[in-house]
C-alpha cells in the first residue's frame, strides 16, 4: 500500500546535520549512496523531525495517491481490509474517536450581558473558580445548642473545575506522569494515577492524586489506596466501552513492573467487567470495601464509559454510595484500542452529561453527587459549555498530552513515541523534561482559567457555581428539536 | 406572543418598602406616596404591594388572594378549596375603577384553613399542606393563579404603574405594621396580572430589583425540592430558595443571606477559624443556591424584613430609620417623600442584609 504520508525535504534548505536521522525513532531516514532518503511508509506524521529541524527542511504532506473514486468504499475501507486479510488481527488504534460524528461543542454558543444587567470585568473584580466534589445532603442539622453541625462526606477542593484524566504509569513514561503529579500539585488540583499503580517517587504529590482502581487491579494495595485524596473505580472508558485494556509485556519492564505488581515482560490484560461487579448491587459492594479500607476519609468516583443507558446507570451510580461519577464519552483518548470499538461504541460525552444531569435532578438526587465530565474536552469553551449543561469539572487527557508535546500522530499503541510521552524505550522517554513538562501543563490550565473568567465576566457570573448547570447560558445552532431536547438548551434567537 | 412563564422577561425596577418595629399599624397611603416618586425606574408594566398585618380578624386563617381569567375558572378552583380548605370566608376583592388599570382578571379573596382530614391524611405540617396545595393550583389549573397565600397579610398586584395600582386595590383602606412594594420595567409585555410582583409564598413575599445570573442554575438545584417555577421569574425562584432555607431547613436569615449573597472566598480565607468554617461549608453545600448578577430585594415575613443587595452591589438601596420606623428604597427620594427627617441614613454594602423584626414587648401586647 502507499503511504498515506510523504516526507518532503528541501535539499536547498537542508545542511546534512542528520538531527532528523538520529532522533526518527520509526526509521524512516536512512541514508542511500550517500544520501538522506527517507521510507514513507514509516513514518506516523508524528512532526518529531520537523518540529526540531534546524533550517525547516523538512514538512509531511497528505499524499495525493488515489483509488478508484468511490462515495461508498472509502480508502480506510480497502486499506483496513488489506490489512486484515494479511495479518488475520483486530485493528488497534490510539487516542480517540476521529471520525465525522457532531461534535455538539460546536453547535452551542454562550451568553453574555447587555443592557439589562451588567457583564463583569475580570481585571477589576474577584472571579471565583473554587470547586468542591463530593456527596452533600440538602438538610441542616443543628447540636444541641443551636449550632449548625458543619460535617461533610469527604470533599476535593479544586482551584479549578479542571482534574487531569487518568493514564496509567506503562502507558505513559515516568516523566509524563511526574509532569502531571507536578502540575497538578502546583495549580491545587488534581491528577489520575490510571489503572497502573503509583510509583514510590510520586507518593509526596498525594494531595493532588487521585488513585485509580480498575479491573485488573494492577499495583492496588493498602498504601496506594491511601496515598491520594480519592479512590476512581473505572468501570469504563470513552475510547473503548466494554473491554478492558491490555498493555505489551514488552512495555512491562523495570519499575513498571514493580508498581504494577506484576513480572517484568507479562502482558497486564484488565478483564472486560471487574469480576466481582456483575451488577449494580456489587458496585455498591466494591464502593463500601474500599471506604471501609481508607476509613471513610476519601471519596469514591465511579467512572464510565457514555453509553446508551448512561443516565439510568449514573442514577444507578448514584445510589450506590459513589461521591462523583466521571462520564467519558467517545471521543476520549487511549494508547491503544480496538480501531472498530473506538469508532463506533459509546455516544457524545454532551448528550450523556446533559441526560445525566438532567436525570438525576428529575430524581432530586443531583445533589448527593458530583459529576465529572471527559472525552475530548479541547478548550476553555468547550468546559464552559460542560459546566453550563451540569458538569461540576471536567478531566482533560488528550488536551494534557498535547501540551507535553504530543502531536497526535495516534500511534501510541506502536511504542515509539517520539515525544518520549507514551513509550518506555529510555532513550525516548528522556526527551521529556519534567521541569519543562509540567510547567507547559500549568501554563495551558492557567490559560484556561483566564478565559473561563473572561467568559464568566461576560455572562454577569462572578462565581463558578452559579454557571453551573445554567443550561439558559447556552443555545443551539444548527440541533434538531431533538437535540435540543436533550441537551436542555434553547436555540438561538429564542 | 408569549405570556409571562413562557418565556423569561429581564426587568429593572423599583422597590420600597416601611416597616414599624412597634408594631403600628400603617396605612397605605404611605407606601404608595413614596413608590410613586420613583415612576421612571417603573414603564406601567407591572406593580404590586405586600401588606402584613392587614387581617387581624383572620389572622389565624391563610388568605388566599387570587386571579382567575373565566368565570369556569372560579368554579374549578373553587372545587379544589372547597375539597381541601374549610372556606371561612370569601369575596372578590374591593377594587376603584381606574382610567388607566384595564383589563383586570376577576380577583377574589378566600380565607381558609386547611381541610382537618385531609391535612392528618397527608402527614405533612400546615404550611408544607398548603404550600403544596397552592403549587398544584398554580401548576395544574388552567386560568387561575394564587398570588398571595400567607396569614394576616396579603399581595396586592398587577399591570399598570404601583401608584396606580395602589389605588386600583384601594390601599389606603388597609393599615399594616409592614409595607413592601415594586415598580416594574420589565424589557417585554409580561401580558398577565400574575407575572408582576411581589411574588408570595405563604409568609413570605420577595420585592427584587435586578437581573439574577444565576438564575437556571438556583432554578434547576431547587426544583429538586418540590417547588415548581412556573412564571421563569428571578423574584419567583428567590422566594423559593427562601422558603427552602428559612422554613424548611430552619435557617436565620442572616445564615441564609450568607448561602444567597455569599462573601468571596478571600474575605471567608480571612476570618476566625469557625465562622469560616461555617461559610465554607455553606458555599459548598449549597453551592447552587449562590445568588450572582445584580439583585437588591426585600423579603417580608412573618414578623420581620430583610433587604438584602448581591454581593458586588450592582443595584442601589438605601435603608433610613426614624424612631420605630424603619425605611427601605431603591432612592433616597423614595424615603425623604414620606420622611424627611430621618434619625440614619446608610446604604447597606454588598451582600450585608438589614433584618428587622418587631419589638418582643409589642408582640406580647399583641396576644392581648
Amino acid at each position: 500500500m502507499y503511504p498515506n504520508y510523504e516526507v518532503i525535504r528541501n535539499e536547498k534548505k537542508c545542511i546534512n546535520c542528520n538531527l532528523c536521522l538520529n532522533q526518527c525513532s520509526n526509521e524512516v531516514f536512512y541514508y542511500e549512496n550517500e544520501e538522506l532518503c527517507s521510507d514513507d511508509s514509516k513514518c506516523v506524521n508524528c512532526h518529531r523531525c520537523v518540529e526540531l529541524c534546524p533550517k525547516r527542511a523538512l514538512k509531511i504532506v497528505k499524499s495525493d495517491h488515489v483509488y478508484k473514486d468511490n462515495n461508498y468504499w472509502t480508502k480506510d475501507d480497502l486499506e483496513d481490509i488489506y490489512r486484515q486479510a494479511n495479518s488475520g488481527g483486530i485493528l488497534l488504534s490510539s487516542m480517540g474517536n476521529p471520525q465525522k460524528y457532531p461534535i455538539y461543542w460546536d453547535k452551542m454558543v454562550i451568553n453574555a450581558s447587555q443592557v439589562t444587567n451588567p457583564s463583569i470585568d475580570p481585571l477589576r473584580e474577584p472571579m471565583e473558580t473554587k470547586t468542591f466534589l463530593g456527596k452533600k445532603s440538602a438538610n441542616i442539622k443543628r447540636d444541641k445548642y443551636g449550632k449548625i453541625i458543619t460535617t461533610q462526606p469527604p470533599q476535593l477542593k479544586l482551584s479549578v473545575p479542571i482534574m487531569f484524566a487518568a493514564m496509567s504509569y506503562g502507558a505513559l513514561s515516568y516523566n509524563s506522569h511526574e509532569s502531571l503529579a507536578r502540575a497538578a500539585t502546583e495549580l491545587d488540583i488534581l491528577y489520575n494515577t490510571g489503572e497502573g499503580g503509583l510509583h514510590k517517587n510520586l507518593y509526596k504529590y498525594g494531595k493532588n492524586t487521585v488513585v485509580q482502581v480498575a479491573s485488573g487491579r494492577f499495583g492496588v494495595h493498602k498504601d496506594y489506596l491511601e496515598a491520594g485524596v480519592a479512590i476512581e473505580i473505572k468501570m469504563g472508558q470513552g475510547a473503548k466501552p466494554g473491554i478492558g485494556g491490555h498493555l505489551p509485556g514488552k512495555k512491562i519492564i523495570g519499575d513498571i513492573s514493580k508498581t504494577r505488581m506484576i513480572p517484568e515482560g507479562s502482558d497486564a490484560i484488565s478483564p472486560a467487567p471487574h469480576h466481582d461487579i456483575y451488577s449494580i448491587e456489587d458496585l455498591r459492594q466494591l464502593v463500601y470495601s474500599l471506604k471501609e479500607a481508607t476509613d471513610y476519609k476519601k471519596p469514591i468516583i465511579v467512572k464510565i464509559a457514555a453509553v446508551h443507558n448512561v443516565s439510568a446507570i449514573a442514577s444507578g451510580i448514584a445510589r450506590s454510595g459513589a461521591d462523583i461519577i466521571s462520564i467519558d464519552g467517545f471521543r476520549g483518548g487511549t494508547g491503544a484500542t480496538p480501531t472498530r470499538i473506538r469508532d463506533n461504541v459509546g455516544i457524545p460525552i454532551e448528550m450523556a452529561l446533559a441526560s445525566v444531569d438532567q436525570r438525576l435532578r428529575e430524581e432530586g438526587i443531583r445533589h448527593t453527587v458530583s459529576l465529572i465530565a471527559s472525552g475530548g474536552i479541547r478548550n476553555s469553551a468547550d468546559i464552559v459549555k460542560a459546566l453550563a449543561l451540569g458538569a461540576d469539572a471536567v478531566y482533560i487527557g488528550t488536551s494534557a498530552m498535547l501540551a507535553l508535546g504530543c502531536h497526535m500522530c495516534r500511534s501510541c499503541h506502536q511504542g515509539n513515541c517520539n515525544w518520549g510521552l507514551a513509550t518506555q524505550n529510555p532513550e525516548l522517554t528522556k526527551r521529556l523534561s519534567i521541569e519543562q513538562g509540567y510547567k507547559n501543563l500549568v501554563n495551558l490550565v492557567r490559560a484556561w482559567e483566564h478565559e473561563i473568567t473572561d467568559m464568566m465576566g461576560g455572562m454577569g457570573i462572578n462565581s463558578i457555581e452559579a454557571l453551573k448547570g445554567n443550561r439558559l447560558m447556552l443555545r443551539g445552532i444548527d440541533l434538531n428539536e431533538k437535540e435540543l431536547q436533550i441537551l436542555g438548551i434553547k436555540y438561538v434567537g429564542e | 406572543m408569549k405570556l409571562e412563564g413562557e418565556v423569561r422577561i429581564p426587568s429593572g425596577c423599583a422597590i420600597s418598602g416601611i416597616f414599624s418595629k412597634s408594631g403600628e399599624r400603617i396605612k397605605g397611603d404611605q407606601i404608595i406616596k413614596s413608590i410613586a416618586v420613583m415612576h421612571d425606574r417603573s414603564n406601567g408594566l407591572g406593580g404590586g404591594f405586600a401588606a402584613y398585618g392587614i387581617y387581624p380578624e383572620y389572622k389565624d386563617s391563610y388568605a388566599f388572594h387570587v386571579f382567575y381569567e373565566t368565570l369556569q375558572d372560579i368554579k374549578n378552583c373553587e372545587e379544589f378549596l372547597n375539597e381541601h380548605f374549610d372556606v371561612i370566608n370569601l369575596s372578590k376583592i374591593p377594587v376603584r375603577k381606574h382610567p388607566k388599570i384595564n383589563k383586570e382578571p376577576y380577583i377574589w379573596r378566600y380565607f381558609v384553613n386547611p381541610h382537618e382530614t385531609k391535612l392528618q391524611s397527608s402527614e405533612l405540617g400546615e404550611d408544607e399542606y398548603v404550600a403544596q396545595c397552592v403549587i398544584k393550583v398554580n401548576a395544574t389549573i388552567k386560568g387561575a393563579y394564587i398570588f398571595s397565600s400567607g396569614k394576616n397579610m396579603g399581595v396586592f398586584k398587577g399591570l399598570g404603574y404601583p401608584e396606580d395600582l395602589g389605588e386600583f386595590y384601594k390601599l389606603d383602606e388597609y393599615a399594616g405594621y409592614c409595607w413592601t412594594a415594586h415598580g416594574r420595567y420589565p424589557t417585554n409585555t409580561p401580558g398577565w396580572w400574575g407575572g408582576s410582583h411581589p411574588f408570595n409564598l405563604l409568609n413570605y413575599s420577595v420585592v427584587h430589583n435586578g437581573e439574577i445570573s444565576s438564575y437556571d442554575a438556583n432554578k434547576r438545584y431547587i426544583e429538586m425540592f418540590g417547588y415548581k417555577c412556573n412564571l421563569l421569574t428571578d423574584t419567583e425562584v428567590i422566594t423559593y430558595i427562601v422558603d427552602f432555607l428559612n422554613r424548611k431547613q430552619k435557617l436565620t436569615f442572616e445564615e441564609l443571606s450568607e448561602i444567597i449573597a455569599a462573601p468571596f472566598w478571600s474575605t471567608i480565607d480571612r476570618m476566625p477559624k469557625e465562622q469560616r468554617e461555617l461559610l465554607t461549608y455553606f458555599r459548598n453545600k449549597f453551592s447552587s443556591l449562590l445568588i450572582t448578577g445584580p439583585f437588591s430585594i426585600l423579603v417580608g415575613f412573618e414578623g420581620g424584613i430583610m433587604a438584602l443587595n448581591d454581593r458586588l452591589k450592582l443595584r442601589s438601596m438605601v435603608v433610613g430609620e426614624r424612631r420605630d420606623r424603619v425605611y427601605f428604597a431603591s432612592e433616597e427620594s423614595a424615603i425623604r417623600v414620606i420622611e424627611p427627617k430621618l434619625d440614619k441614613l446608610w446604604s447597606p454594602t454588598g451582600g450585608e442584609p438589614v433584618i428587622v423584626t418587631l419589638d418582643e414587648e409589642d408582640d406580647k401586647e399583641d396576644d392581648k
